[in-house]
């Protein structure tokens, strides 16, 4: 017999017939899975640090930059214009920091521990759903930021401490929803590049064709439509209501309702085209 | 229906198609329990494309396979539980030490917390990674990240464990390491699915082989079989002084009991050597006769003739000359 020996139980591992065999991972394997993925994710984050470029020197230079060009057009003043300003700021840099959690995990895809992943007895979400988890703690700092900036430059929320930490969660559950659009695209398209690419022409018109900077009422009429529909158009106004002192309106809830919506069928498609990939 | 007999892998009639272009076309396998079975052939063959569709990391176009009984097509869930992946580029964290590679794998498999970094601290031990646990992996050798690699395969003890070319590019003293740790997995029961571009390779750890071209099986038998259908190893000796050939094939005759072929240049002696271990009893016989010798090498079929032998046309490989030890 071997003195030495790497796996002193493989005797019994290899009598195949007394290992229990699950059909599917349970929802409580999949939440362990996707916990671990964070995990992961975390590291990841702690190692490159200029992964945090954008939501930290960005929010920043634009709270300031839209503030002093637009605000005095807009609102007659830069201190009139940061009600209406900052939630739209916050929707921004949260579809910003989206796109960079889908072109993370195409980059992510191409590399050879996503062949281990996929050859693991897994939930398939588990890898899509770790990092997006993560990702919250991105779109946390981005919003702490963009509020925090506001602040300095004289934005005095009407709805106190509790109607700005409302904000706050919904500016991160926006970001979290809208993420999966730009997962899915992370999981479809051939490149970071090309995730990176179209995703910019989707935040685009998405933060532009909105109320995030100016009223709506001077566009043309078609253009007003499609602000009205527009899921950031929603999450703008509901997060002014927040933090501007309107409280909890029907528009909080249309808010969250648009972004349950985006889940819902952006979710099951990027796990469907990962696990074709495989 | 007798279980304890189930093939590990039976696979018939796989095949893979991309476009017009079948990778595989029409592959059967059958891999005994506690086996290694060795798939050989050159690169582009299929090797890596028919492991690909056994660990369910690509559908299967045609013909079914079954890994201990469980079909693999409809039961992808159950055949990842069963089987271990080492690829043939590590797939391992790059962004990650080895530690946390090992006890991220093991949390994804279900190991508690205190579980998963026990087993990660151990595996580490017993791949000689200890020095480096907390080196992130892309600071690591070639070597070190096939050893990390296959490490993280072992994790959940499965009772069949695939090898993707697992020494492809290395040195050939990690590759001596590298053997010497399967063949501590064979020692314990595992069965191993292993692809590689090596005849010597194939030769020192399967027990059967399957030669593949083209997406086809052309060959299977033991390592013997196979290379006894190429031929022996061969000495070959040159000597410093041509006058000295018919003394030397005369020695030679006395030590291997056959008649030695001369070489077409003049003072050069093929010896058909039973084993190579025998060049050595040759080449004391000729010191002793004091026949001087200019060159003497030993040589193994190479993947080539093997590709001669069973196909007829050369392997198409670049490799088959690089880092046969």
């Amino acid at each position: 017999m071997t003195t030495q020996t790497l796996l002193p139980e493989a005797r019994s591992a290899v009598v195949v017939e007394e290992r229990p065999l699950s059909p599917r991972p349970s929802l409580r394997d999949t939440v362990t899975q996707t916990f671990a993925m964070a995990w992961r994710a975390m590291k990841k984050m702690r190692r490159n640090p200029e992964q945090f470029f954008d939501v930290t020197l960005q929010p920043i230079l634009f709270t300031a930059m839209f503030a002093y060009v637009f605000g005095g057009a807009v609102s007659g003043s830069v201190s009139d214009y940061l009600p209406l300003m900052i939630p739209g700021i916050l929707a921004q840099t949260a579809l910003t920091a989206c796109m960079a959690t889908g072109t993370q995990m195409r980059e992510d895809m191409d590399k050879g521990v996503f062949d281990r992943f996929k050859a693991m007895p897994i939930a398939r979400i588990a890898p899509l759903a770790g990092p997006m988890m993560a990702d919250l703690l991105r779109y946390g700092i981005a919003a702490t930021i963009t509020i925090a900036v506001g602040l300095v430059m004289g934005y005095r929320p009407d709805g106190g401490v509790v109607g700005v930490i409302a904000g706050w969660l919904l500016t991160i559950v926006a970001g979290w929803s809208l993420a999966w659009i730009f997962a899915w695209l992370g999981t479809v398209a051939r490149s970071a590049q090309a995730v990176q690419g179209i995703g910019m022409m989707i935040m685009f018109p998405l933060t532009f064709l909105s109320n995030a900077y100016v009223p709506a009422g001077t566009m043309p009429d078609w253009l007003q439509t499609f602000v009205k529909i527009n899921p950031v158009s929603h999450v703008v106004t509901a997060v002014r209501d927040l933090m501007n002192g309107n409280g909890l309106t029907a528009q909080v809830g249309w808010a969250l309702v648009a972004c349950a919506i985006v889940v819902a069928i952006f979710a099951p498609l990027a796990v469907r085209s990962y696990s074709r990939k495989m | 229906m007798n279980v304890s007999t189930t093939l590990a892998v039976s696979a018939e009639g796989l095949v893979k198609r991309f476009g017009d272009f079948s990778a595989v076309d029409g592959i059967d396998l059958e891999v005994r329990r506690g086996e290694v079975f060795g798939v050989l052939g050159p690169n582009g063959a299929g090797k890596t494309t028919t492991l690909s569709m056994l660990a369910t990391l690509l559908p299967i176009d045609g013909g079914r396979a079954s890994i201990f009984g469980v079909d693999v097509a409809s039961s992808p869930h159950q055949i990842r539980q069963l089987v271990g992946v080492t690829g043939q580029y590590a797939s391992v964290d790059e962004n990650l030490t080895a530690t946390e590679n090992l006890y991220l794998f093991g949390r994804l498999l279900g190991l508690p917390k205190a579980r998963a970094r026990a087993t990660a601290d151990d595996l580490l031990g017993r791949f000689g990674l200890e020095e480096a646990a907390t080196r992130q992996i892309k600071n690591f050798s070639g070597g070190m990240r096939r050893r990390l690699d296959l490490a993280a395969s072992l994790i959940a003890q499965p009772p069949l464990i695939f090898l993707d070319e697992p020494t492809t590019g290395l040195d050939p003293r990690t590759r001596g390491q590298m053997w010497d740790t399967i063949r501590e997995l064979v020692a314990n029961g595992s069965t191993i699915l292993l692809t590689t571009q090596y005849l010597d390779e194939a030769d020192q750890l399967a027990d059967r082989i399957a030669v593949i071209d083209r997406g086809r099986k052309v060959a299977e038998g033991t390592p013997e079989q196979l290379k006894s259908s190429v031929g022996d190893s061969t000495l070959h000796v040159r000597m410093t002084d041509r006058e000295q050939t018919s003394l030397a094939a005369a020695v030679v005759e006395r030590v291997v009991g056959e008649a030695p072929v001369l070489t077409p240049e003049a003072g050069g002696l093929n010896i058909a050597l039973p084993d190579a271990d025998r060049a050595a009893d040759v080449l004391i016989a000729l010191r002793q006769a004091s026949v001087s010798i200019a060159t003497a090498t030993v040589r193994q079929p190479t993947l080539d003739e093997v590709f001669l032998a069973l196909t007829g046309h050369h392997s198409d490989t670049d490799h088959q000359d690089e880092e046969v030890a």
